[in-house]
């Protein structure tokens, strides 16, 4: 506020100018940081597609990379104009676009507000992906004849190992499934044959685990057949024994790892728009200043138009700030609260100013 | 000694010392990435100095740490030489300390020669450290309730997942030990009783392995016990299975991860040294010319010398932005904008 009061001589002028070109190109490094996230999110996604029936949503992804290129264009926009706005006869070549490039950054930092918004939301729908998608991969465990299926046995060993999970909720979904090929066992075994015919579907069903639920930290050698038998082992309680094989199941593994991304991601994205707020402010009061020297009729237009989009935003902000705060934690909300007092109290003061 | 015999006029020795400011630069970062070389193979060497017997050698690692920062602090004292070297008060000031400074840099040059020497020749010493520690741990892999080596089953463990090997040559190795704990066999069993007493030594040895050999890749459920027993599995042929378990052998596969980070150092090491002999003949012309024409240099020098160092010095920011977000360097932009208000304020423009 002591900003608006003071005359805006051409040190403090400068200085401005200083400040925001110096923001701005933070701000290039932000948008560059938004689009690394977005192309990191989309590969580790593209990693795991197997296990998500090839069918997962790209839509976050994508979102983030576009707002990263985009943030990087305005930024480095705002920068040059910033740069040349005190040479007078280079800002003449500018002072037509300030207008629209004004409503372009309130308008992108709406849009920045809605990404980090859908990247805590997207967490849902990825959870039935992930349910679905990990069934059938256990159900096509045994598989590996069978072309575009042939990959899946290694994909779910090496996720078991590379997550420290077993199966879709514990371990016992692979007592429900045959997971060994009947390429592999000898029908005119009387054993086979009385599993076999033991139910309904005439599946091979055994109470044993792939070695990939193995537990390297296990003090005995790992036990993968023959789970529930405590007499087949020596020394064996299933019901006591915890270090043998992994305990969590994938489904629970999976999704903590993929919301941990998304949170992070969407906690940085909330804080690149704190960051664009402020400099757009800043902006704004460092036209002011040009213009109060310059003593343009523009002023007025100017005005209007900032009261618009100042309203516009602070409205964006209000509903989304109290949105956001229903659906996170409250240290996101306590940062965006914060900001958005700032906002109130800024456009209403310049206003009074200017009239 | 001159070692070039061109004259330098006064425009070569500004963009001498403006190419000279960049290199020293360049070879500050190069210090930096040294430095961080040396501290990640120390962490390496540490993470898995369980199954090298706790006794491998930190020799290259540490003299790696030592030359990072020696190259970062030399190589900008002598930037900041050749930036003061075109001002002659500054240079006057500086100029005792080129002699020692000069013969600091040949010992440190000798220092990375060494460096690369041992870079390449400690890998034996790696290998035979490889070698004694994995047969200690596979011996010790049972032994999960001894203090001091129950942690040596993890270790194993996940060595054999992450490196995709099995055993210290191969496989076989595991037919040798008894790798299950006395713990866990029931000795009243006839089986065991026979398998025990089958040795010299009352070992209970097995045709098997444990279950971190298993290679994910196999297209049938992994077989672990019997391995040599054709007639124990359906379909299954030992001598010409080959997904089923990993083959390779522990010890090559950890050695030639190690091997490739020492011959990566290496590499770096010979280009750093290429980088420094380099930089030493120009920066000693450049100040030594400067020394006999100290005289000529006026007020002019210094105008010329502020304009060309301005467009490098905007492209550094340009390029080095994080860098100089920490550097002292932000100094000069601030320098840029209070010139422009000098101007501005003397047309008096916007006033």
């Amino acid at each position: 506020m002591a900003l608006l009061v003071v005359k805006f001589d051409l040190k403090k002028r400068v200085k401005l100018a200083q400040t925001v070109w110096f923001m701005y190109w933070f701000a290039v490094l932000a948008g560059i940081l938004v689009l690394s996230l977005g192309l990191f999110f989309k590969i580790e996604l593209r990693k795991r597609s197997e296990l998500m029936d090839n069918n997962e949503s790209h839509f976050l992804p994508n979102v983030l990379i576009a707002m990263g290129l985009i943030a990087c264009g305005i930024n480095a926009f705002g920068g040059k104009v910033c740069y040349d706005s005190l040479d007078p006869t280079k800002f003449a070549k500018w002072k037509p676009m300030l207008k629209t490039f004004l409503v372009f950054c309130v308008g992108f930092n709406a849009l920045l507000i809605v990404t980090s918004l859908l990247c805590f939301i997207m967490r849902i729908p990825l959870q039935f992906t992930l349910a679905e998608g990990l069934k059938n991969g256990m159900k096509y465990y045994k598989d590996t004849d069978t072309p575009g299926r042939c990959y899946m046995k290694r994909t779910l060993d090496l996720m078991q190992m590379e997550f420290r999970c077993c199966g879709n909720d514990n371990y016992r979904d692979w007592f429900e499934i045959q997971w060994v090929s009947n390429r592999y066992l000898d029908f005119s075994a009387k054993e086979v044959k009385d599993r076999i015919g033991s139910n309904v579907d005439g599946q091979y069903l055994m109470d044993g685990v792939p070695f990939s639920c193995c537990n390297p930290s296990s003090p005995r050698p790992c036990i993968q057949y023959q789970m529930t038998n405590n007499s087949a082992h020596y020394s064996y309680d299933h019901y006591t024994e915890e270090l043998n094989v992994w305990r969590r199941g994938c489904r629970d593994a999976l999704l903590s790892y993929y919301g941990g991304i998304m949170n992070t991601i969407g906690a940085l994205v909330l804080l690149v728009t704190m960051l664009e707020v402020t400099i757009s402010c800043l902006l704004t009061v460092f036209i002011q200043s040009i213009h109060i020297v310059l003593q343009n009729c523009f002023l007025s237009e100017i005005s209007d138009t900032l009261k618009r989009t100042a309203n516009l935003s602070l409205s964006l902000f209000c509903f989304l700030s109290v949105s956001l705060s229903s659906t996170h934690t409250y240290t996101h909300t306590h940062t965006v609260m914060g900001t958005n007092r700032q906002l109130l109290v800024f456009p209403s003061d310049l206003m009074s100013r200017l009239m | 000694m001159p070692f070039l015999s061109l004259k330098f006029n006064l425009q070569k020795r500004v963009k001498l010392a403006q190419g000279l400011w960049m290199l020293y630069w360049l070879a500050v970062i190069v210090g930096i990435i040294l430095f961080s070389l040396g501290i990640f193979f120390k962490i390496e060497l540490r993470k898995r100095s369980e199954i090298m017997d706790n006794n491998e050698s930190h020799l290259v690692p540490n003299l790696l740490i030592l030359v990072g920062m020696l190259s970062c602090g030399l190589n900008a004292f002598g930037g900041k030489l050749c930036h003061d070297s075109l001002d002659p008060q500054k240079f006057s000031k500086m100029k005792p300390m080129l002699r020692p400074y000069m013969l600091l840099c040949c010992g440190f040059n000798v220092l990375l020669l060494l460096l690369v020497l041992l870079s390449f020749l400690m890998q034996f010493a790696v290998y035979l450290t490889l070698a004694e520690g994995l047969k200690n741990a596979i011996r010790f892999y049972k032994d999960t309730d001894t203090p001091g080596r129950c942690f040596m089953k993890r270790t194993l463990d996940m060595t054999q997942i992450e490196f995709r090997c099995c055993g210290n040559n191969n496989f076989r190795d595991w037919f040798e030990v008894q790798w299950i704990s006395n713990r866990y066999l029931d000795m009243s069993n006839d089986v065991v009783k026979d398998r025990v007493l089958s040795n010299v030594e009352g070992k209970y040895l097995m045709d098997s392995v444990p279950f971190s050999c298993c290679n994910p890749g196999s297209p049938r459920p992994c077989i672990q016990h019997h391995l040599t027993n054709n007639s124990a599995h359906y379909d299954y042929d030992h001598r010409t299975e080959e997904l089923n378990i990993w083959n390779r052998g522990c010890r090559q596969a950890v050695f030639s991860y190690y091997s490739g980070i020492m011959n990566s150092i290496g590499a770096l090491l010979i280009f750093t040294i290429v980088l420094e002999v380099r930089l030493r003949p120009h920066c000693r012309s450049q100040s030594v010319t400067c020394v006999l024409k100290g005289t000529e240099l006026d007020s002019q020098t210094t105008v010329t010398y502020r304009n060309h160092f301005a467009l490098p010095f905007f492209f550094w920011n340009f390029i080095l932005f994080p860098l100089r977000l920490i550097a002292v360097s932000m100094q000069q932009k601030r320098k840029q904008w209070r010139e422009i208000h000098i101007l501005l304020v003397e047309k008096q423009e916007l006033l």
